[in-house]
């Protein structure tokens, strides 16, 4: 039992000292964005709303924060359209070289994102098409669809494999079968897949920074405003950035855990 | 009326090098209660699904109504299934489980609720039609099961070990509201199981599987008082099985001499050879014991090793000096007059009628 206390004490501190290496960073640039000197020193200055005002009046901000929509809405789409394919190709057929056709699918987050980026610059521009915002869409479909398939993949292996027998079995043609039955029991994850997809989208920078051209999004501009002097705006859209993402992130945990208890409790 | 309900016609399934049945000769006639009964793996599953469409035959033919069905999509037939899994959708409520399959043809939203409300009403389970089916307990899950099945008014109902997941005493009771609806509806029922009681109890006649083959098709009764081979008369279950060599033969009868001594068989319609070995069953219940040797007729002379009790009957389980087993089936009361305790040793007799002489296979 004691032995049982102090593990869990040093496990305790342990994931202490995690979350503080995690989020000090971000809640530094937090407190530092509502602060009215320019670099961020202690003692701190003043509270102020003046780099929100700041970047609420810059244009390319603005257009930014649009193509980052922009990119990560299509971006959910298209990866969770692709996710689901896969998943249910997986969960529905036995084929030879399977085993290769879910690595290769699976293989787009394991790359470093450098070469990724680079690898996606160096084709684009062969065929005509970087520096687009579709540029951008592609290149982080191709990176997010994996996670999409995996979420979508853990709810079908929840489904009892007669589901889609029963169906057919009631008059229910595939397509029937597909819309009625597959789609319904994959909602929740479908959504967590949307909203995870379009998470990862929005932060990423490497791969944008190198296809988007001019079409630069909320973490390319940020790098922008950081190359050219140090300026607390960058705190003030990192701040927006984040909260973002982390909404996005919680609505994918939110759909991804309220099925997961209640698969526990049926 | 010149062809049955349903003709398997030399049927054979293979998965892979794996043969899951082979030799599937049978017809089901219209109306009638077919059970199909086998040890795991037997292939009545796959038989069943065949029918189904969700396999289709590697060799030979399916026919319903006279029309061949093995390359009918399953959606396009009119076979529902009842799952061992149940296999209700887990997203929609009690209703719109029952009302799935009138969507799939197109029946409007109206008669779609009407028709399964009337089902769900038929089935005792009206008042729960709103609720989630993760709600329901195993037998109300079970009865929303069959009502999804029955609300298409098929000519032809299939079950896959329905009642496999549920508790002892409602095991019974499904039974009977099995038997009711199947009198009731006149629809004909494919019911495949491995419980010997569920099989007995309501099927007009049984297919007995093993190894993917049809080892015995009749009546329940058939089947238990006179099994075709040794692989029926030991799945079957309560039979007493010797076997010896013939060493006599008359008209209607044979003697047969085992370790534990000469018996009289008679020969029903199995051809025996004198000299030749041969096996025959008696149905533990068609034992008799007794304390004092018999004066004459089929005896053995046995030591009890154990009793076990399912109500208010009892089984014995014996052992002659050579090693050979018997069970007694009787009435606790009957048994009661005799105040027997294990390791005692008594007399078991029976009538020469009361013997089967097995098919050697």
């Amino acid at each position: 039992m004691n032995t049982n206390r102090a593990l869990n004490v040093i496990l305790g501190i342990y994931v202490a000292l995690i979350f503080a290496f995690v989020f000090a960073p971000i809640i530094f640039s937090m407190i530092f964005s509502f602060n009215s000197q320019r670099f961020p020193t202690i003692p701190l200055g003043s509270f102020t709303t003046e780099w929100y005002a700041k970047i609420l009046a810059d244009p390319d901000v603005w257009e930014a924060a649009l193509n980052s929509l922009i990119v990560s809405t299509c971006t959910a789409l298209i990866a969770t359209f692709l996710g689901f394919c896969t998943a249910y190709s997986d969960f529905r057929y036995n084929f030879r070289l399977k085993g290769p056709y879910l690595a290769l699918i699976l293989l787009p987050p394991t790359i470093p994102l450098i070469i990724m980026a680079l690898a996606m610059l160096a084709w684009f521009s062969r065929i005509g098409m970087s520096g687009q915002l579709y540029s951008v869409i592609i290149a982080h479909s191709v990176l997010t669809a994996p996670f999409a398939m995996a979420v979508i993949r853990l709810r079908l292996n929840q489904m009892d494999p007669d589901l889609e027998s029963a169906a057919w079995n009631l008059g229910g043609s595939e397509w029937q079968t597909m819309r009625h039955v597959i789609i319904p029991f994959c909602k929740p994850a479908i959504a967590s897949a949307l909203f995870l997809t379009a998470a990862v989208s929005f932060d990423e920078f490497a791969v944008s920074w190198f296809v988007s051209g001019l079409n630069k999004t909320l973490p390319v501009i940020i790098l922008e405003i950081v190359q050219g002097n140090i300026d607390p705006q960058v705190n003030a859209i990192g701040t927006f950035v984040f909260l973002i993402s982390m909404t996005l992130v919680v609505l994918a945990q939110i759909f991804f855990a309220s099925r997961q208890l209640k698969s526990i409790r049926t | 009326m010149s062809e049955p309900l349903v003709v398997f016609d030399k049927v054979e399934k293979k998965f892979g090098s794996f043969v899951a049945v082979k030799q599937l000769d049978f017809e089901i006639r219209e109306g009638e209660f077919l059970a199909i009964m086998g040890p795991s793996g037997c292939g009545k599953t796959t038989t069943l699904r065949m029918l189904a469409g969700l396999e289709a035959p590697s060799v030979g033919e399916i026919r319903l109504q006279g029309q061949v069905m093995n390359n009918v999509a399953p959606h396009q037939r009119d076979t529902p299934l009842v799952w061992q899994s149940l296999a209700l959708f887990p997203f929609l409520t009690a209703r719109q489980n029952v009302e799935f399959g009138l969507k799939m043809r197109g029946v409007d939203a109206a008669e779609r609720k009407e028709r399964a409300l009337r089902w769900l009403d038929k089935m005792g389970i009206l008042e729960f039609a709103d609720r989630n089916i993760s709600t329901l307990s195993g037998g109300q899950k079970q009865r929303v099961a069959l009502a999804r099945s029955l609300v298409m008014e098929p000519q032809i109902l299939l079950l896959d070990e329905p009642l496999s997941a549920l508790d002892a005493h409602l095991v019974i009771r499904m039974q009977a509201v099995l038997t009711d609806l199947q009198r009731e509806l006149g629809i004909t029922f494919v019911y495949v199981t491995h419980s010997q009681s569920e099989a007995f109890a309501m099927a007009d006649r049984v297919i007995i599987m093993g190894k993917g083959e049809i080892a015995q098709i009749g009546t329940p009764k058939d089947i238990y008082r006179a099994p075709a081979n040794q692989f029926v008369a030991e799945f079957v279950g309560r039979n007493n099985i010797l076997s010896g060599r013939v060493a006599a033969l008359s008209a209607d009868s044979a003697r047969i001499t085992t370790p534990s001594g000469d018996f009289t068989v008679p020969t029903n319609d199995v051809s025996l050879t004198e000299g030749h070995n041969a096996s025959f069953v008696i149905s533990a219940d068609l034992v008799h014991i007794s304390l004092a040797e018999p004066e004459s007729g089929n005896r053995a002379f046995c030591r009890l090793i154990s009793e076990e009790f399912v109500g208010s009957m009892v089984t014995l389980f014996l052992e002659d000096r050579h090693g050979q087993e018997f069970k007694v089936q009787m009435q606790e009361r009957e048994l009661s007059r005799f105040d027997l305790h294990s390791g005692d040793e008594i007399w078991l007799s029976w009538d020469t009628a009361s013997a089967h002489v097995l098919n050697e296979t």
